[in-house]
């Protein structure tokens, strides 16, 4: 007899065991079936059926999930290490693995890429440093105030449906192929993440906190600095987050236009040469650096914003 | 009573002499309402409305909703002055509100000290805070306090502007039962203690004859009733003058008031509505 059948032979409706008692272990059904049994006695069959609810019990513990998650990687580490070595690859397409780690160490060695490194975190910064203060102070200005917000806002909303990008060959035309290019792409993607950010951040403070500060007698200057502009400060921290992304992205398209140092640099040197080991090398360190910066932030969202409801983190 | 102890609430754009009522004389009462009037498009909300509530004074504000009790509160407090008529308050008032309106980016005290004039001492906060009972939370963020502390605290924010004018709008509301019980005794402890005037906001029958003196209740946009609760402090609801007194209010509100205590669990519109959070 199934268990199954077992259920089926019971005279009453059977609505609560039926979709469970498939998936019990044998040995769990036959306890079960002695519980139902000695309850039934109990009761003399007039109360309902009762089902076991079974603790899931110690499940065998498997390989820990972090080392699971690396597998797949290395396995592609490996795919492409043999490929390359079996000549399959072959290093014009795209240099090896161990080759990459070679050329990292010699570029390391000889002051290349921290050199270029160093330019490129320069640019990033004074993009950010003076996209940051155009969009804050923009977002501000439109935030706070009717007039700037129908000055400023609509404004910035048309402007903001040009490809930021596509504005790169007027910028080469307007401020040559130097530095002044790069930089102004960098802050005009960053200006326009954190004035959308903030501006949406400010006006979306709760009216009604800002009707208590009011009621407490806080000045406009008292409310813009204890009630909106800490309220705000979520939003623009994931502003920041965003224009960090974009600065990252800016830096990249910039350091194509022309660039005599910097990764940029470095990798339109490596094409000329077919030397993918570097570009990979340089696309690895792009993406380490912009790991970095996304840390920052995070760490910085942590301590300004941790008495938030909904912060999860330590 | 001085003058200078009142702020005079009035429309922005003043002009005296086409005020229909002639405005309000100072004559020592906590807040004077003469004739105020606050419309929103063509409905007036409140119309024509007098009101003078005496230094020291508990009033309880009663009326079903919609009825313009909270529009009045936000006027007194001076946060709607879109109005006609004449209104004088304390210039030293402040309000609890139904949610406790704590900013969440400033610690427990921070909050209490919030908007005080000067260079406020963080021992003020505490001692503010302790007496509310909420000492030991002082460092706390707003986040980790239950309903009823944060409650407190909003409280402690308001009594330590050491006000003239205690203005609650539904504070007890958004409450469960048993804090609600506790809360009430908090407010009637600390009203006896600081003597200042308080206008009580509530739908609740039983919570304004508990700790009002008075109890008016709102209609049409005035004050439609009025009825003094000269009842023994503390007040207990099994009293039958309380039962008398809170049947004749709920018939003035609209719903059918039962003699006695045993009537309190069916009655709709007094404790079943109030742990709802608006």
């Amino acid at each position: 007899m199934t268990v199954d059948q077992a259920v089926a032979g019971h005279a009453p409706p059977d609505i609560s065991a039926g979709p469970v008692q498939s998936s019990l272990a044998k040995g769990e059904a036959r306890e079960r079936e002695e519980v139902r049994r000695g309850v039934t006695v109990a009761d003399g069959g007039g109360g309902p059926e009762l089902a076991r609810v079974v603790p899931v019990s110690g499940r065998r513990r498997s390989v820990p999930r972090w080392l699971r998650r690396t597998v797949g990687p290395l396995a592609l580490l490996v795919l492409w290490q043999v490929l390359s070595a079996s000549g399959v690859l072959e290093a014009d397409i795209l240099a090896s693995p161990g080759t990459i780690a070679a050329t990292a160490g010699d570029l390391v060695s000889d002051g290349a890429l921290p050199s270029a490194m160093l330019v490129s975190l320069q640019r990033v910064a004074v993009g950010l440093l003076l996209g940051g203060m155009t969009g804050v102070v923009l977002a501000l200005a439109s935030g706070l105030s009717r007039l700037g917000e129908d000055l400023i806002d609509a404004t910035v909303q048309m402007l903001r449906s040009i490809p930021w990008v596509g504005v790169i060959p007027l910028f080469i035309i307007w401020l040559g192929i130097g530095e002044a290019p790069k930089i102004a792409l960098i802050s005009l993607g960053v200006a326009f993440h954190l004035y959308l950010n903030v501006y949406a951040g400010i006006r979306g403070v709760d009216a009604q906190l800002v009707e208590a500060g009011t009621s407490l007698g806080l000045s406009r200057w008292g409310l813009i600095r204890h009630v909106v502009l800490p309220g705000a400060l979520p939003n623009a921290m994931t502003g920041l987050r965003y224009s960090l992304a974009t600065a990252w992205l800016a830096l990249v398209f910039g350091e194509q236009i022309n660039a005599d140092d910097g990764l940029g640099f470095l990798m339109n040197q490596a094409r000329e040469f077919f030397r993918t080991d570097v570009i990979v090398v340089c696309l690895v360190v792009y993406a380490i650096l912009g790991l970095i910066a996304d840390f920052l932030v995070r760490t910085l969202e942590r301590l300004l914003l941790q008495w938030r409801p909904t912060f999860t983190g330590q | 009573m001085a003058t200078d102890v009142h702020g005079s609430v009035t429309d922005t754009d003043t002009e005296p002499e086409r005020r229909p009522y002639p405005g309000p004389v100072d004559s020592g009462a906590a807040v004077e309402v003469g004739g105020l009037v606050r419309s929103f498009g063509d409905r007036a909300v409140i119309d024509d409305l007098h009101l003078t509530i005496r230094p020291g004074e508990f009033v309880a504000l009663l009326g079903r909703s919609g009825c313009g009790k909270s529009t009045l509160l936000r006027v007194l407090a001076g946060l709607d002055r879109e109005i006609d008529g004449g209104v004088l308050v304390p210039r030293r008032k402040a309000v609890a509100f139904q949610a406790p309106r704590l900013m969440p980016w400033k610690r427990v005290w921070r909050n209490v000290l919030l908007g005080l004039p000067g260079r406020p001492e963080r021992d003020a906060a505490i001692r503010a805070l302790e007496e509310v009972g909420l000492g030991h939370r002082a460092d706390a963020w707003p986040k980790t306090l239950s309903g009823g502390e944060a409650q407190r605290a909003s409280l402690a924010r308001a009594l330590v502007r050491e006000p003239d004018l205690l203005l609650l709008d539904e504070p007890f509301g958004a409450l469960d039962a048993l804090t609600r019980i506790k809360a009430q005794r908090l407010v009637a402890e600390l009203w006896q203690e600081r003597g200042c005037a308080v206008l009580l906001v509530t739908h609740d029958v039983e919570e304004a004859l508990l700790l009002a003196d008075r109890a008016l209740v709102m209609e049409g946009g005035r004050i439609a009733y009025e009825t003094a609760v000269d009842l023994p402090r503390p007040r207990d609801v099994s009293d039958p003058r309380f039962g008398a007194l809170r049947a004749r209010l709920l018939d003035r509100l609209g719903v059918e008031g039962k003699e006695g205590p045993e009537a309190r669990e069916t009655e709709p519109g007094t404790h079943a509505d109030t742990s709802v959070a608006a």
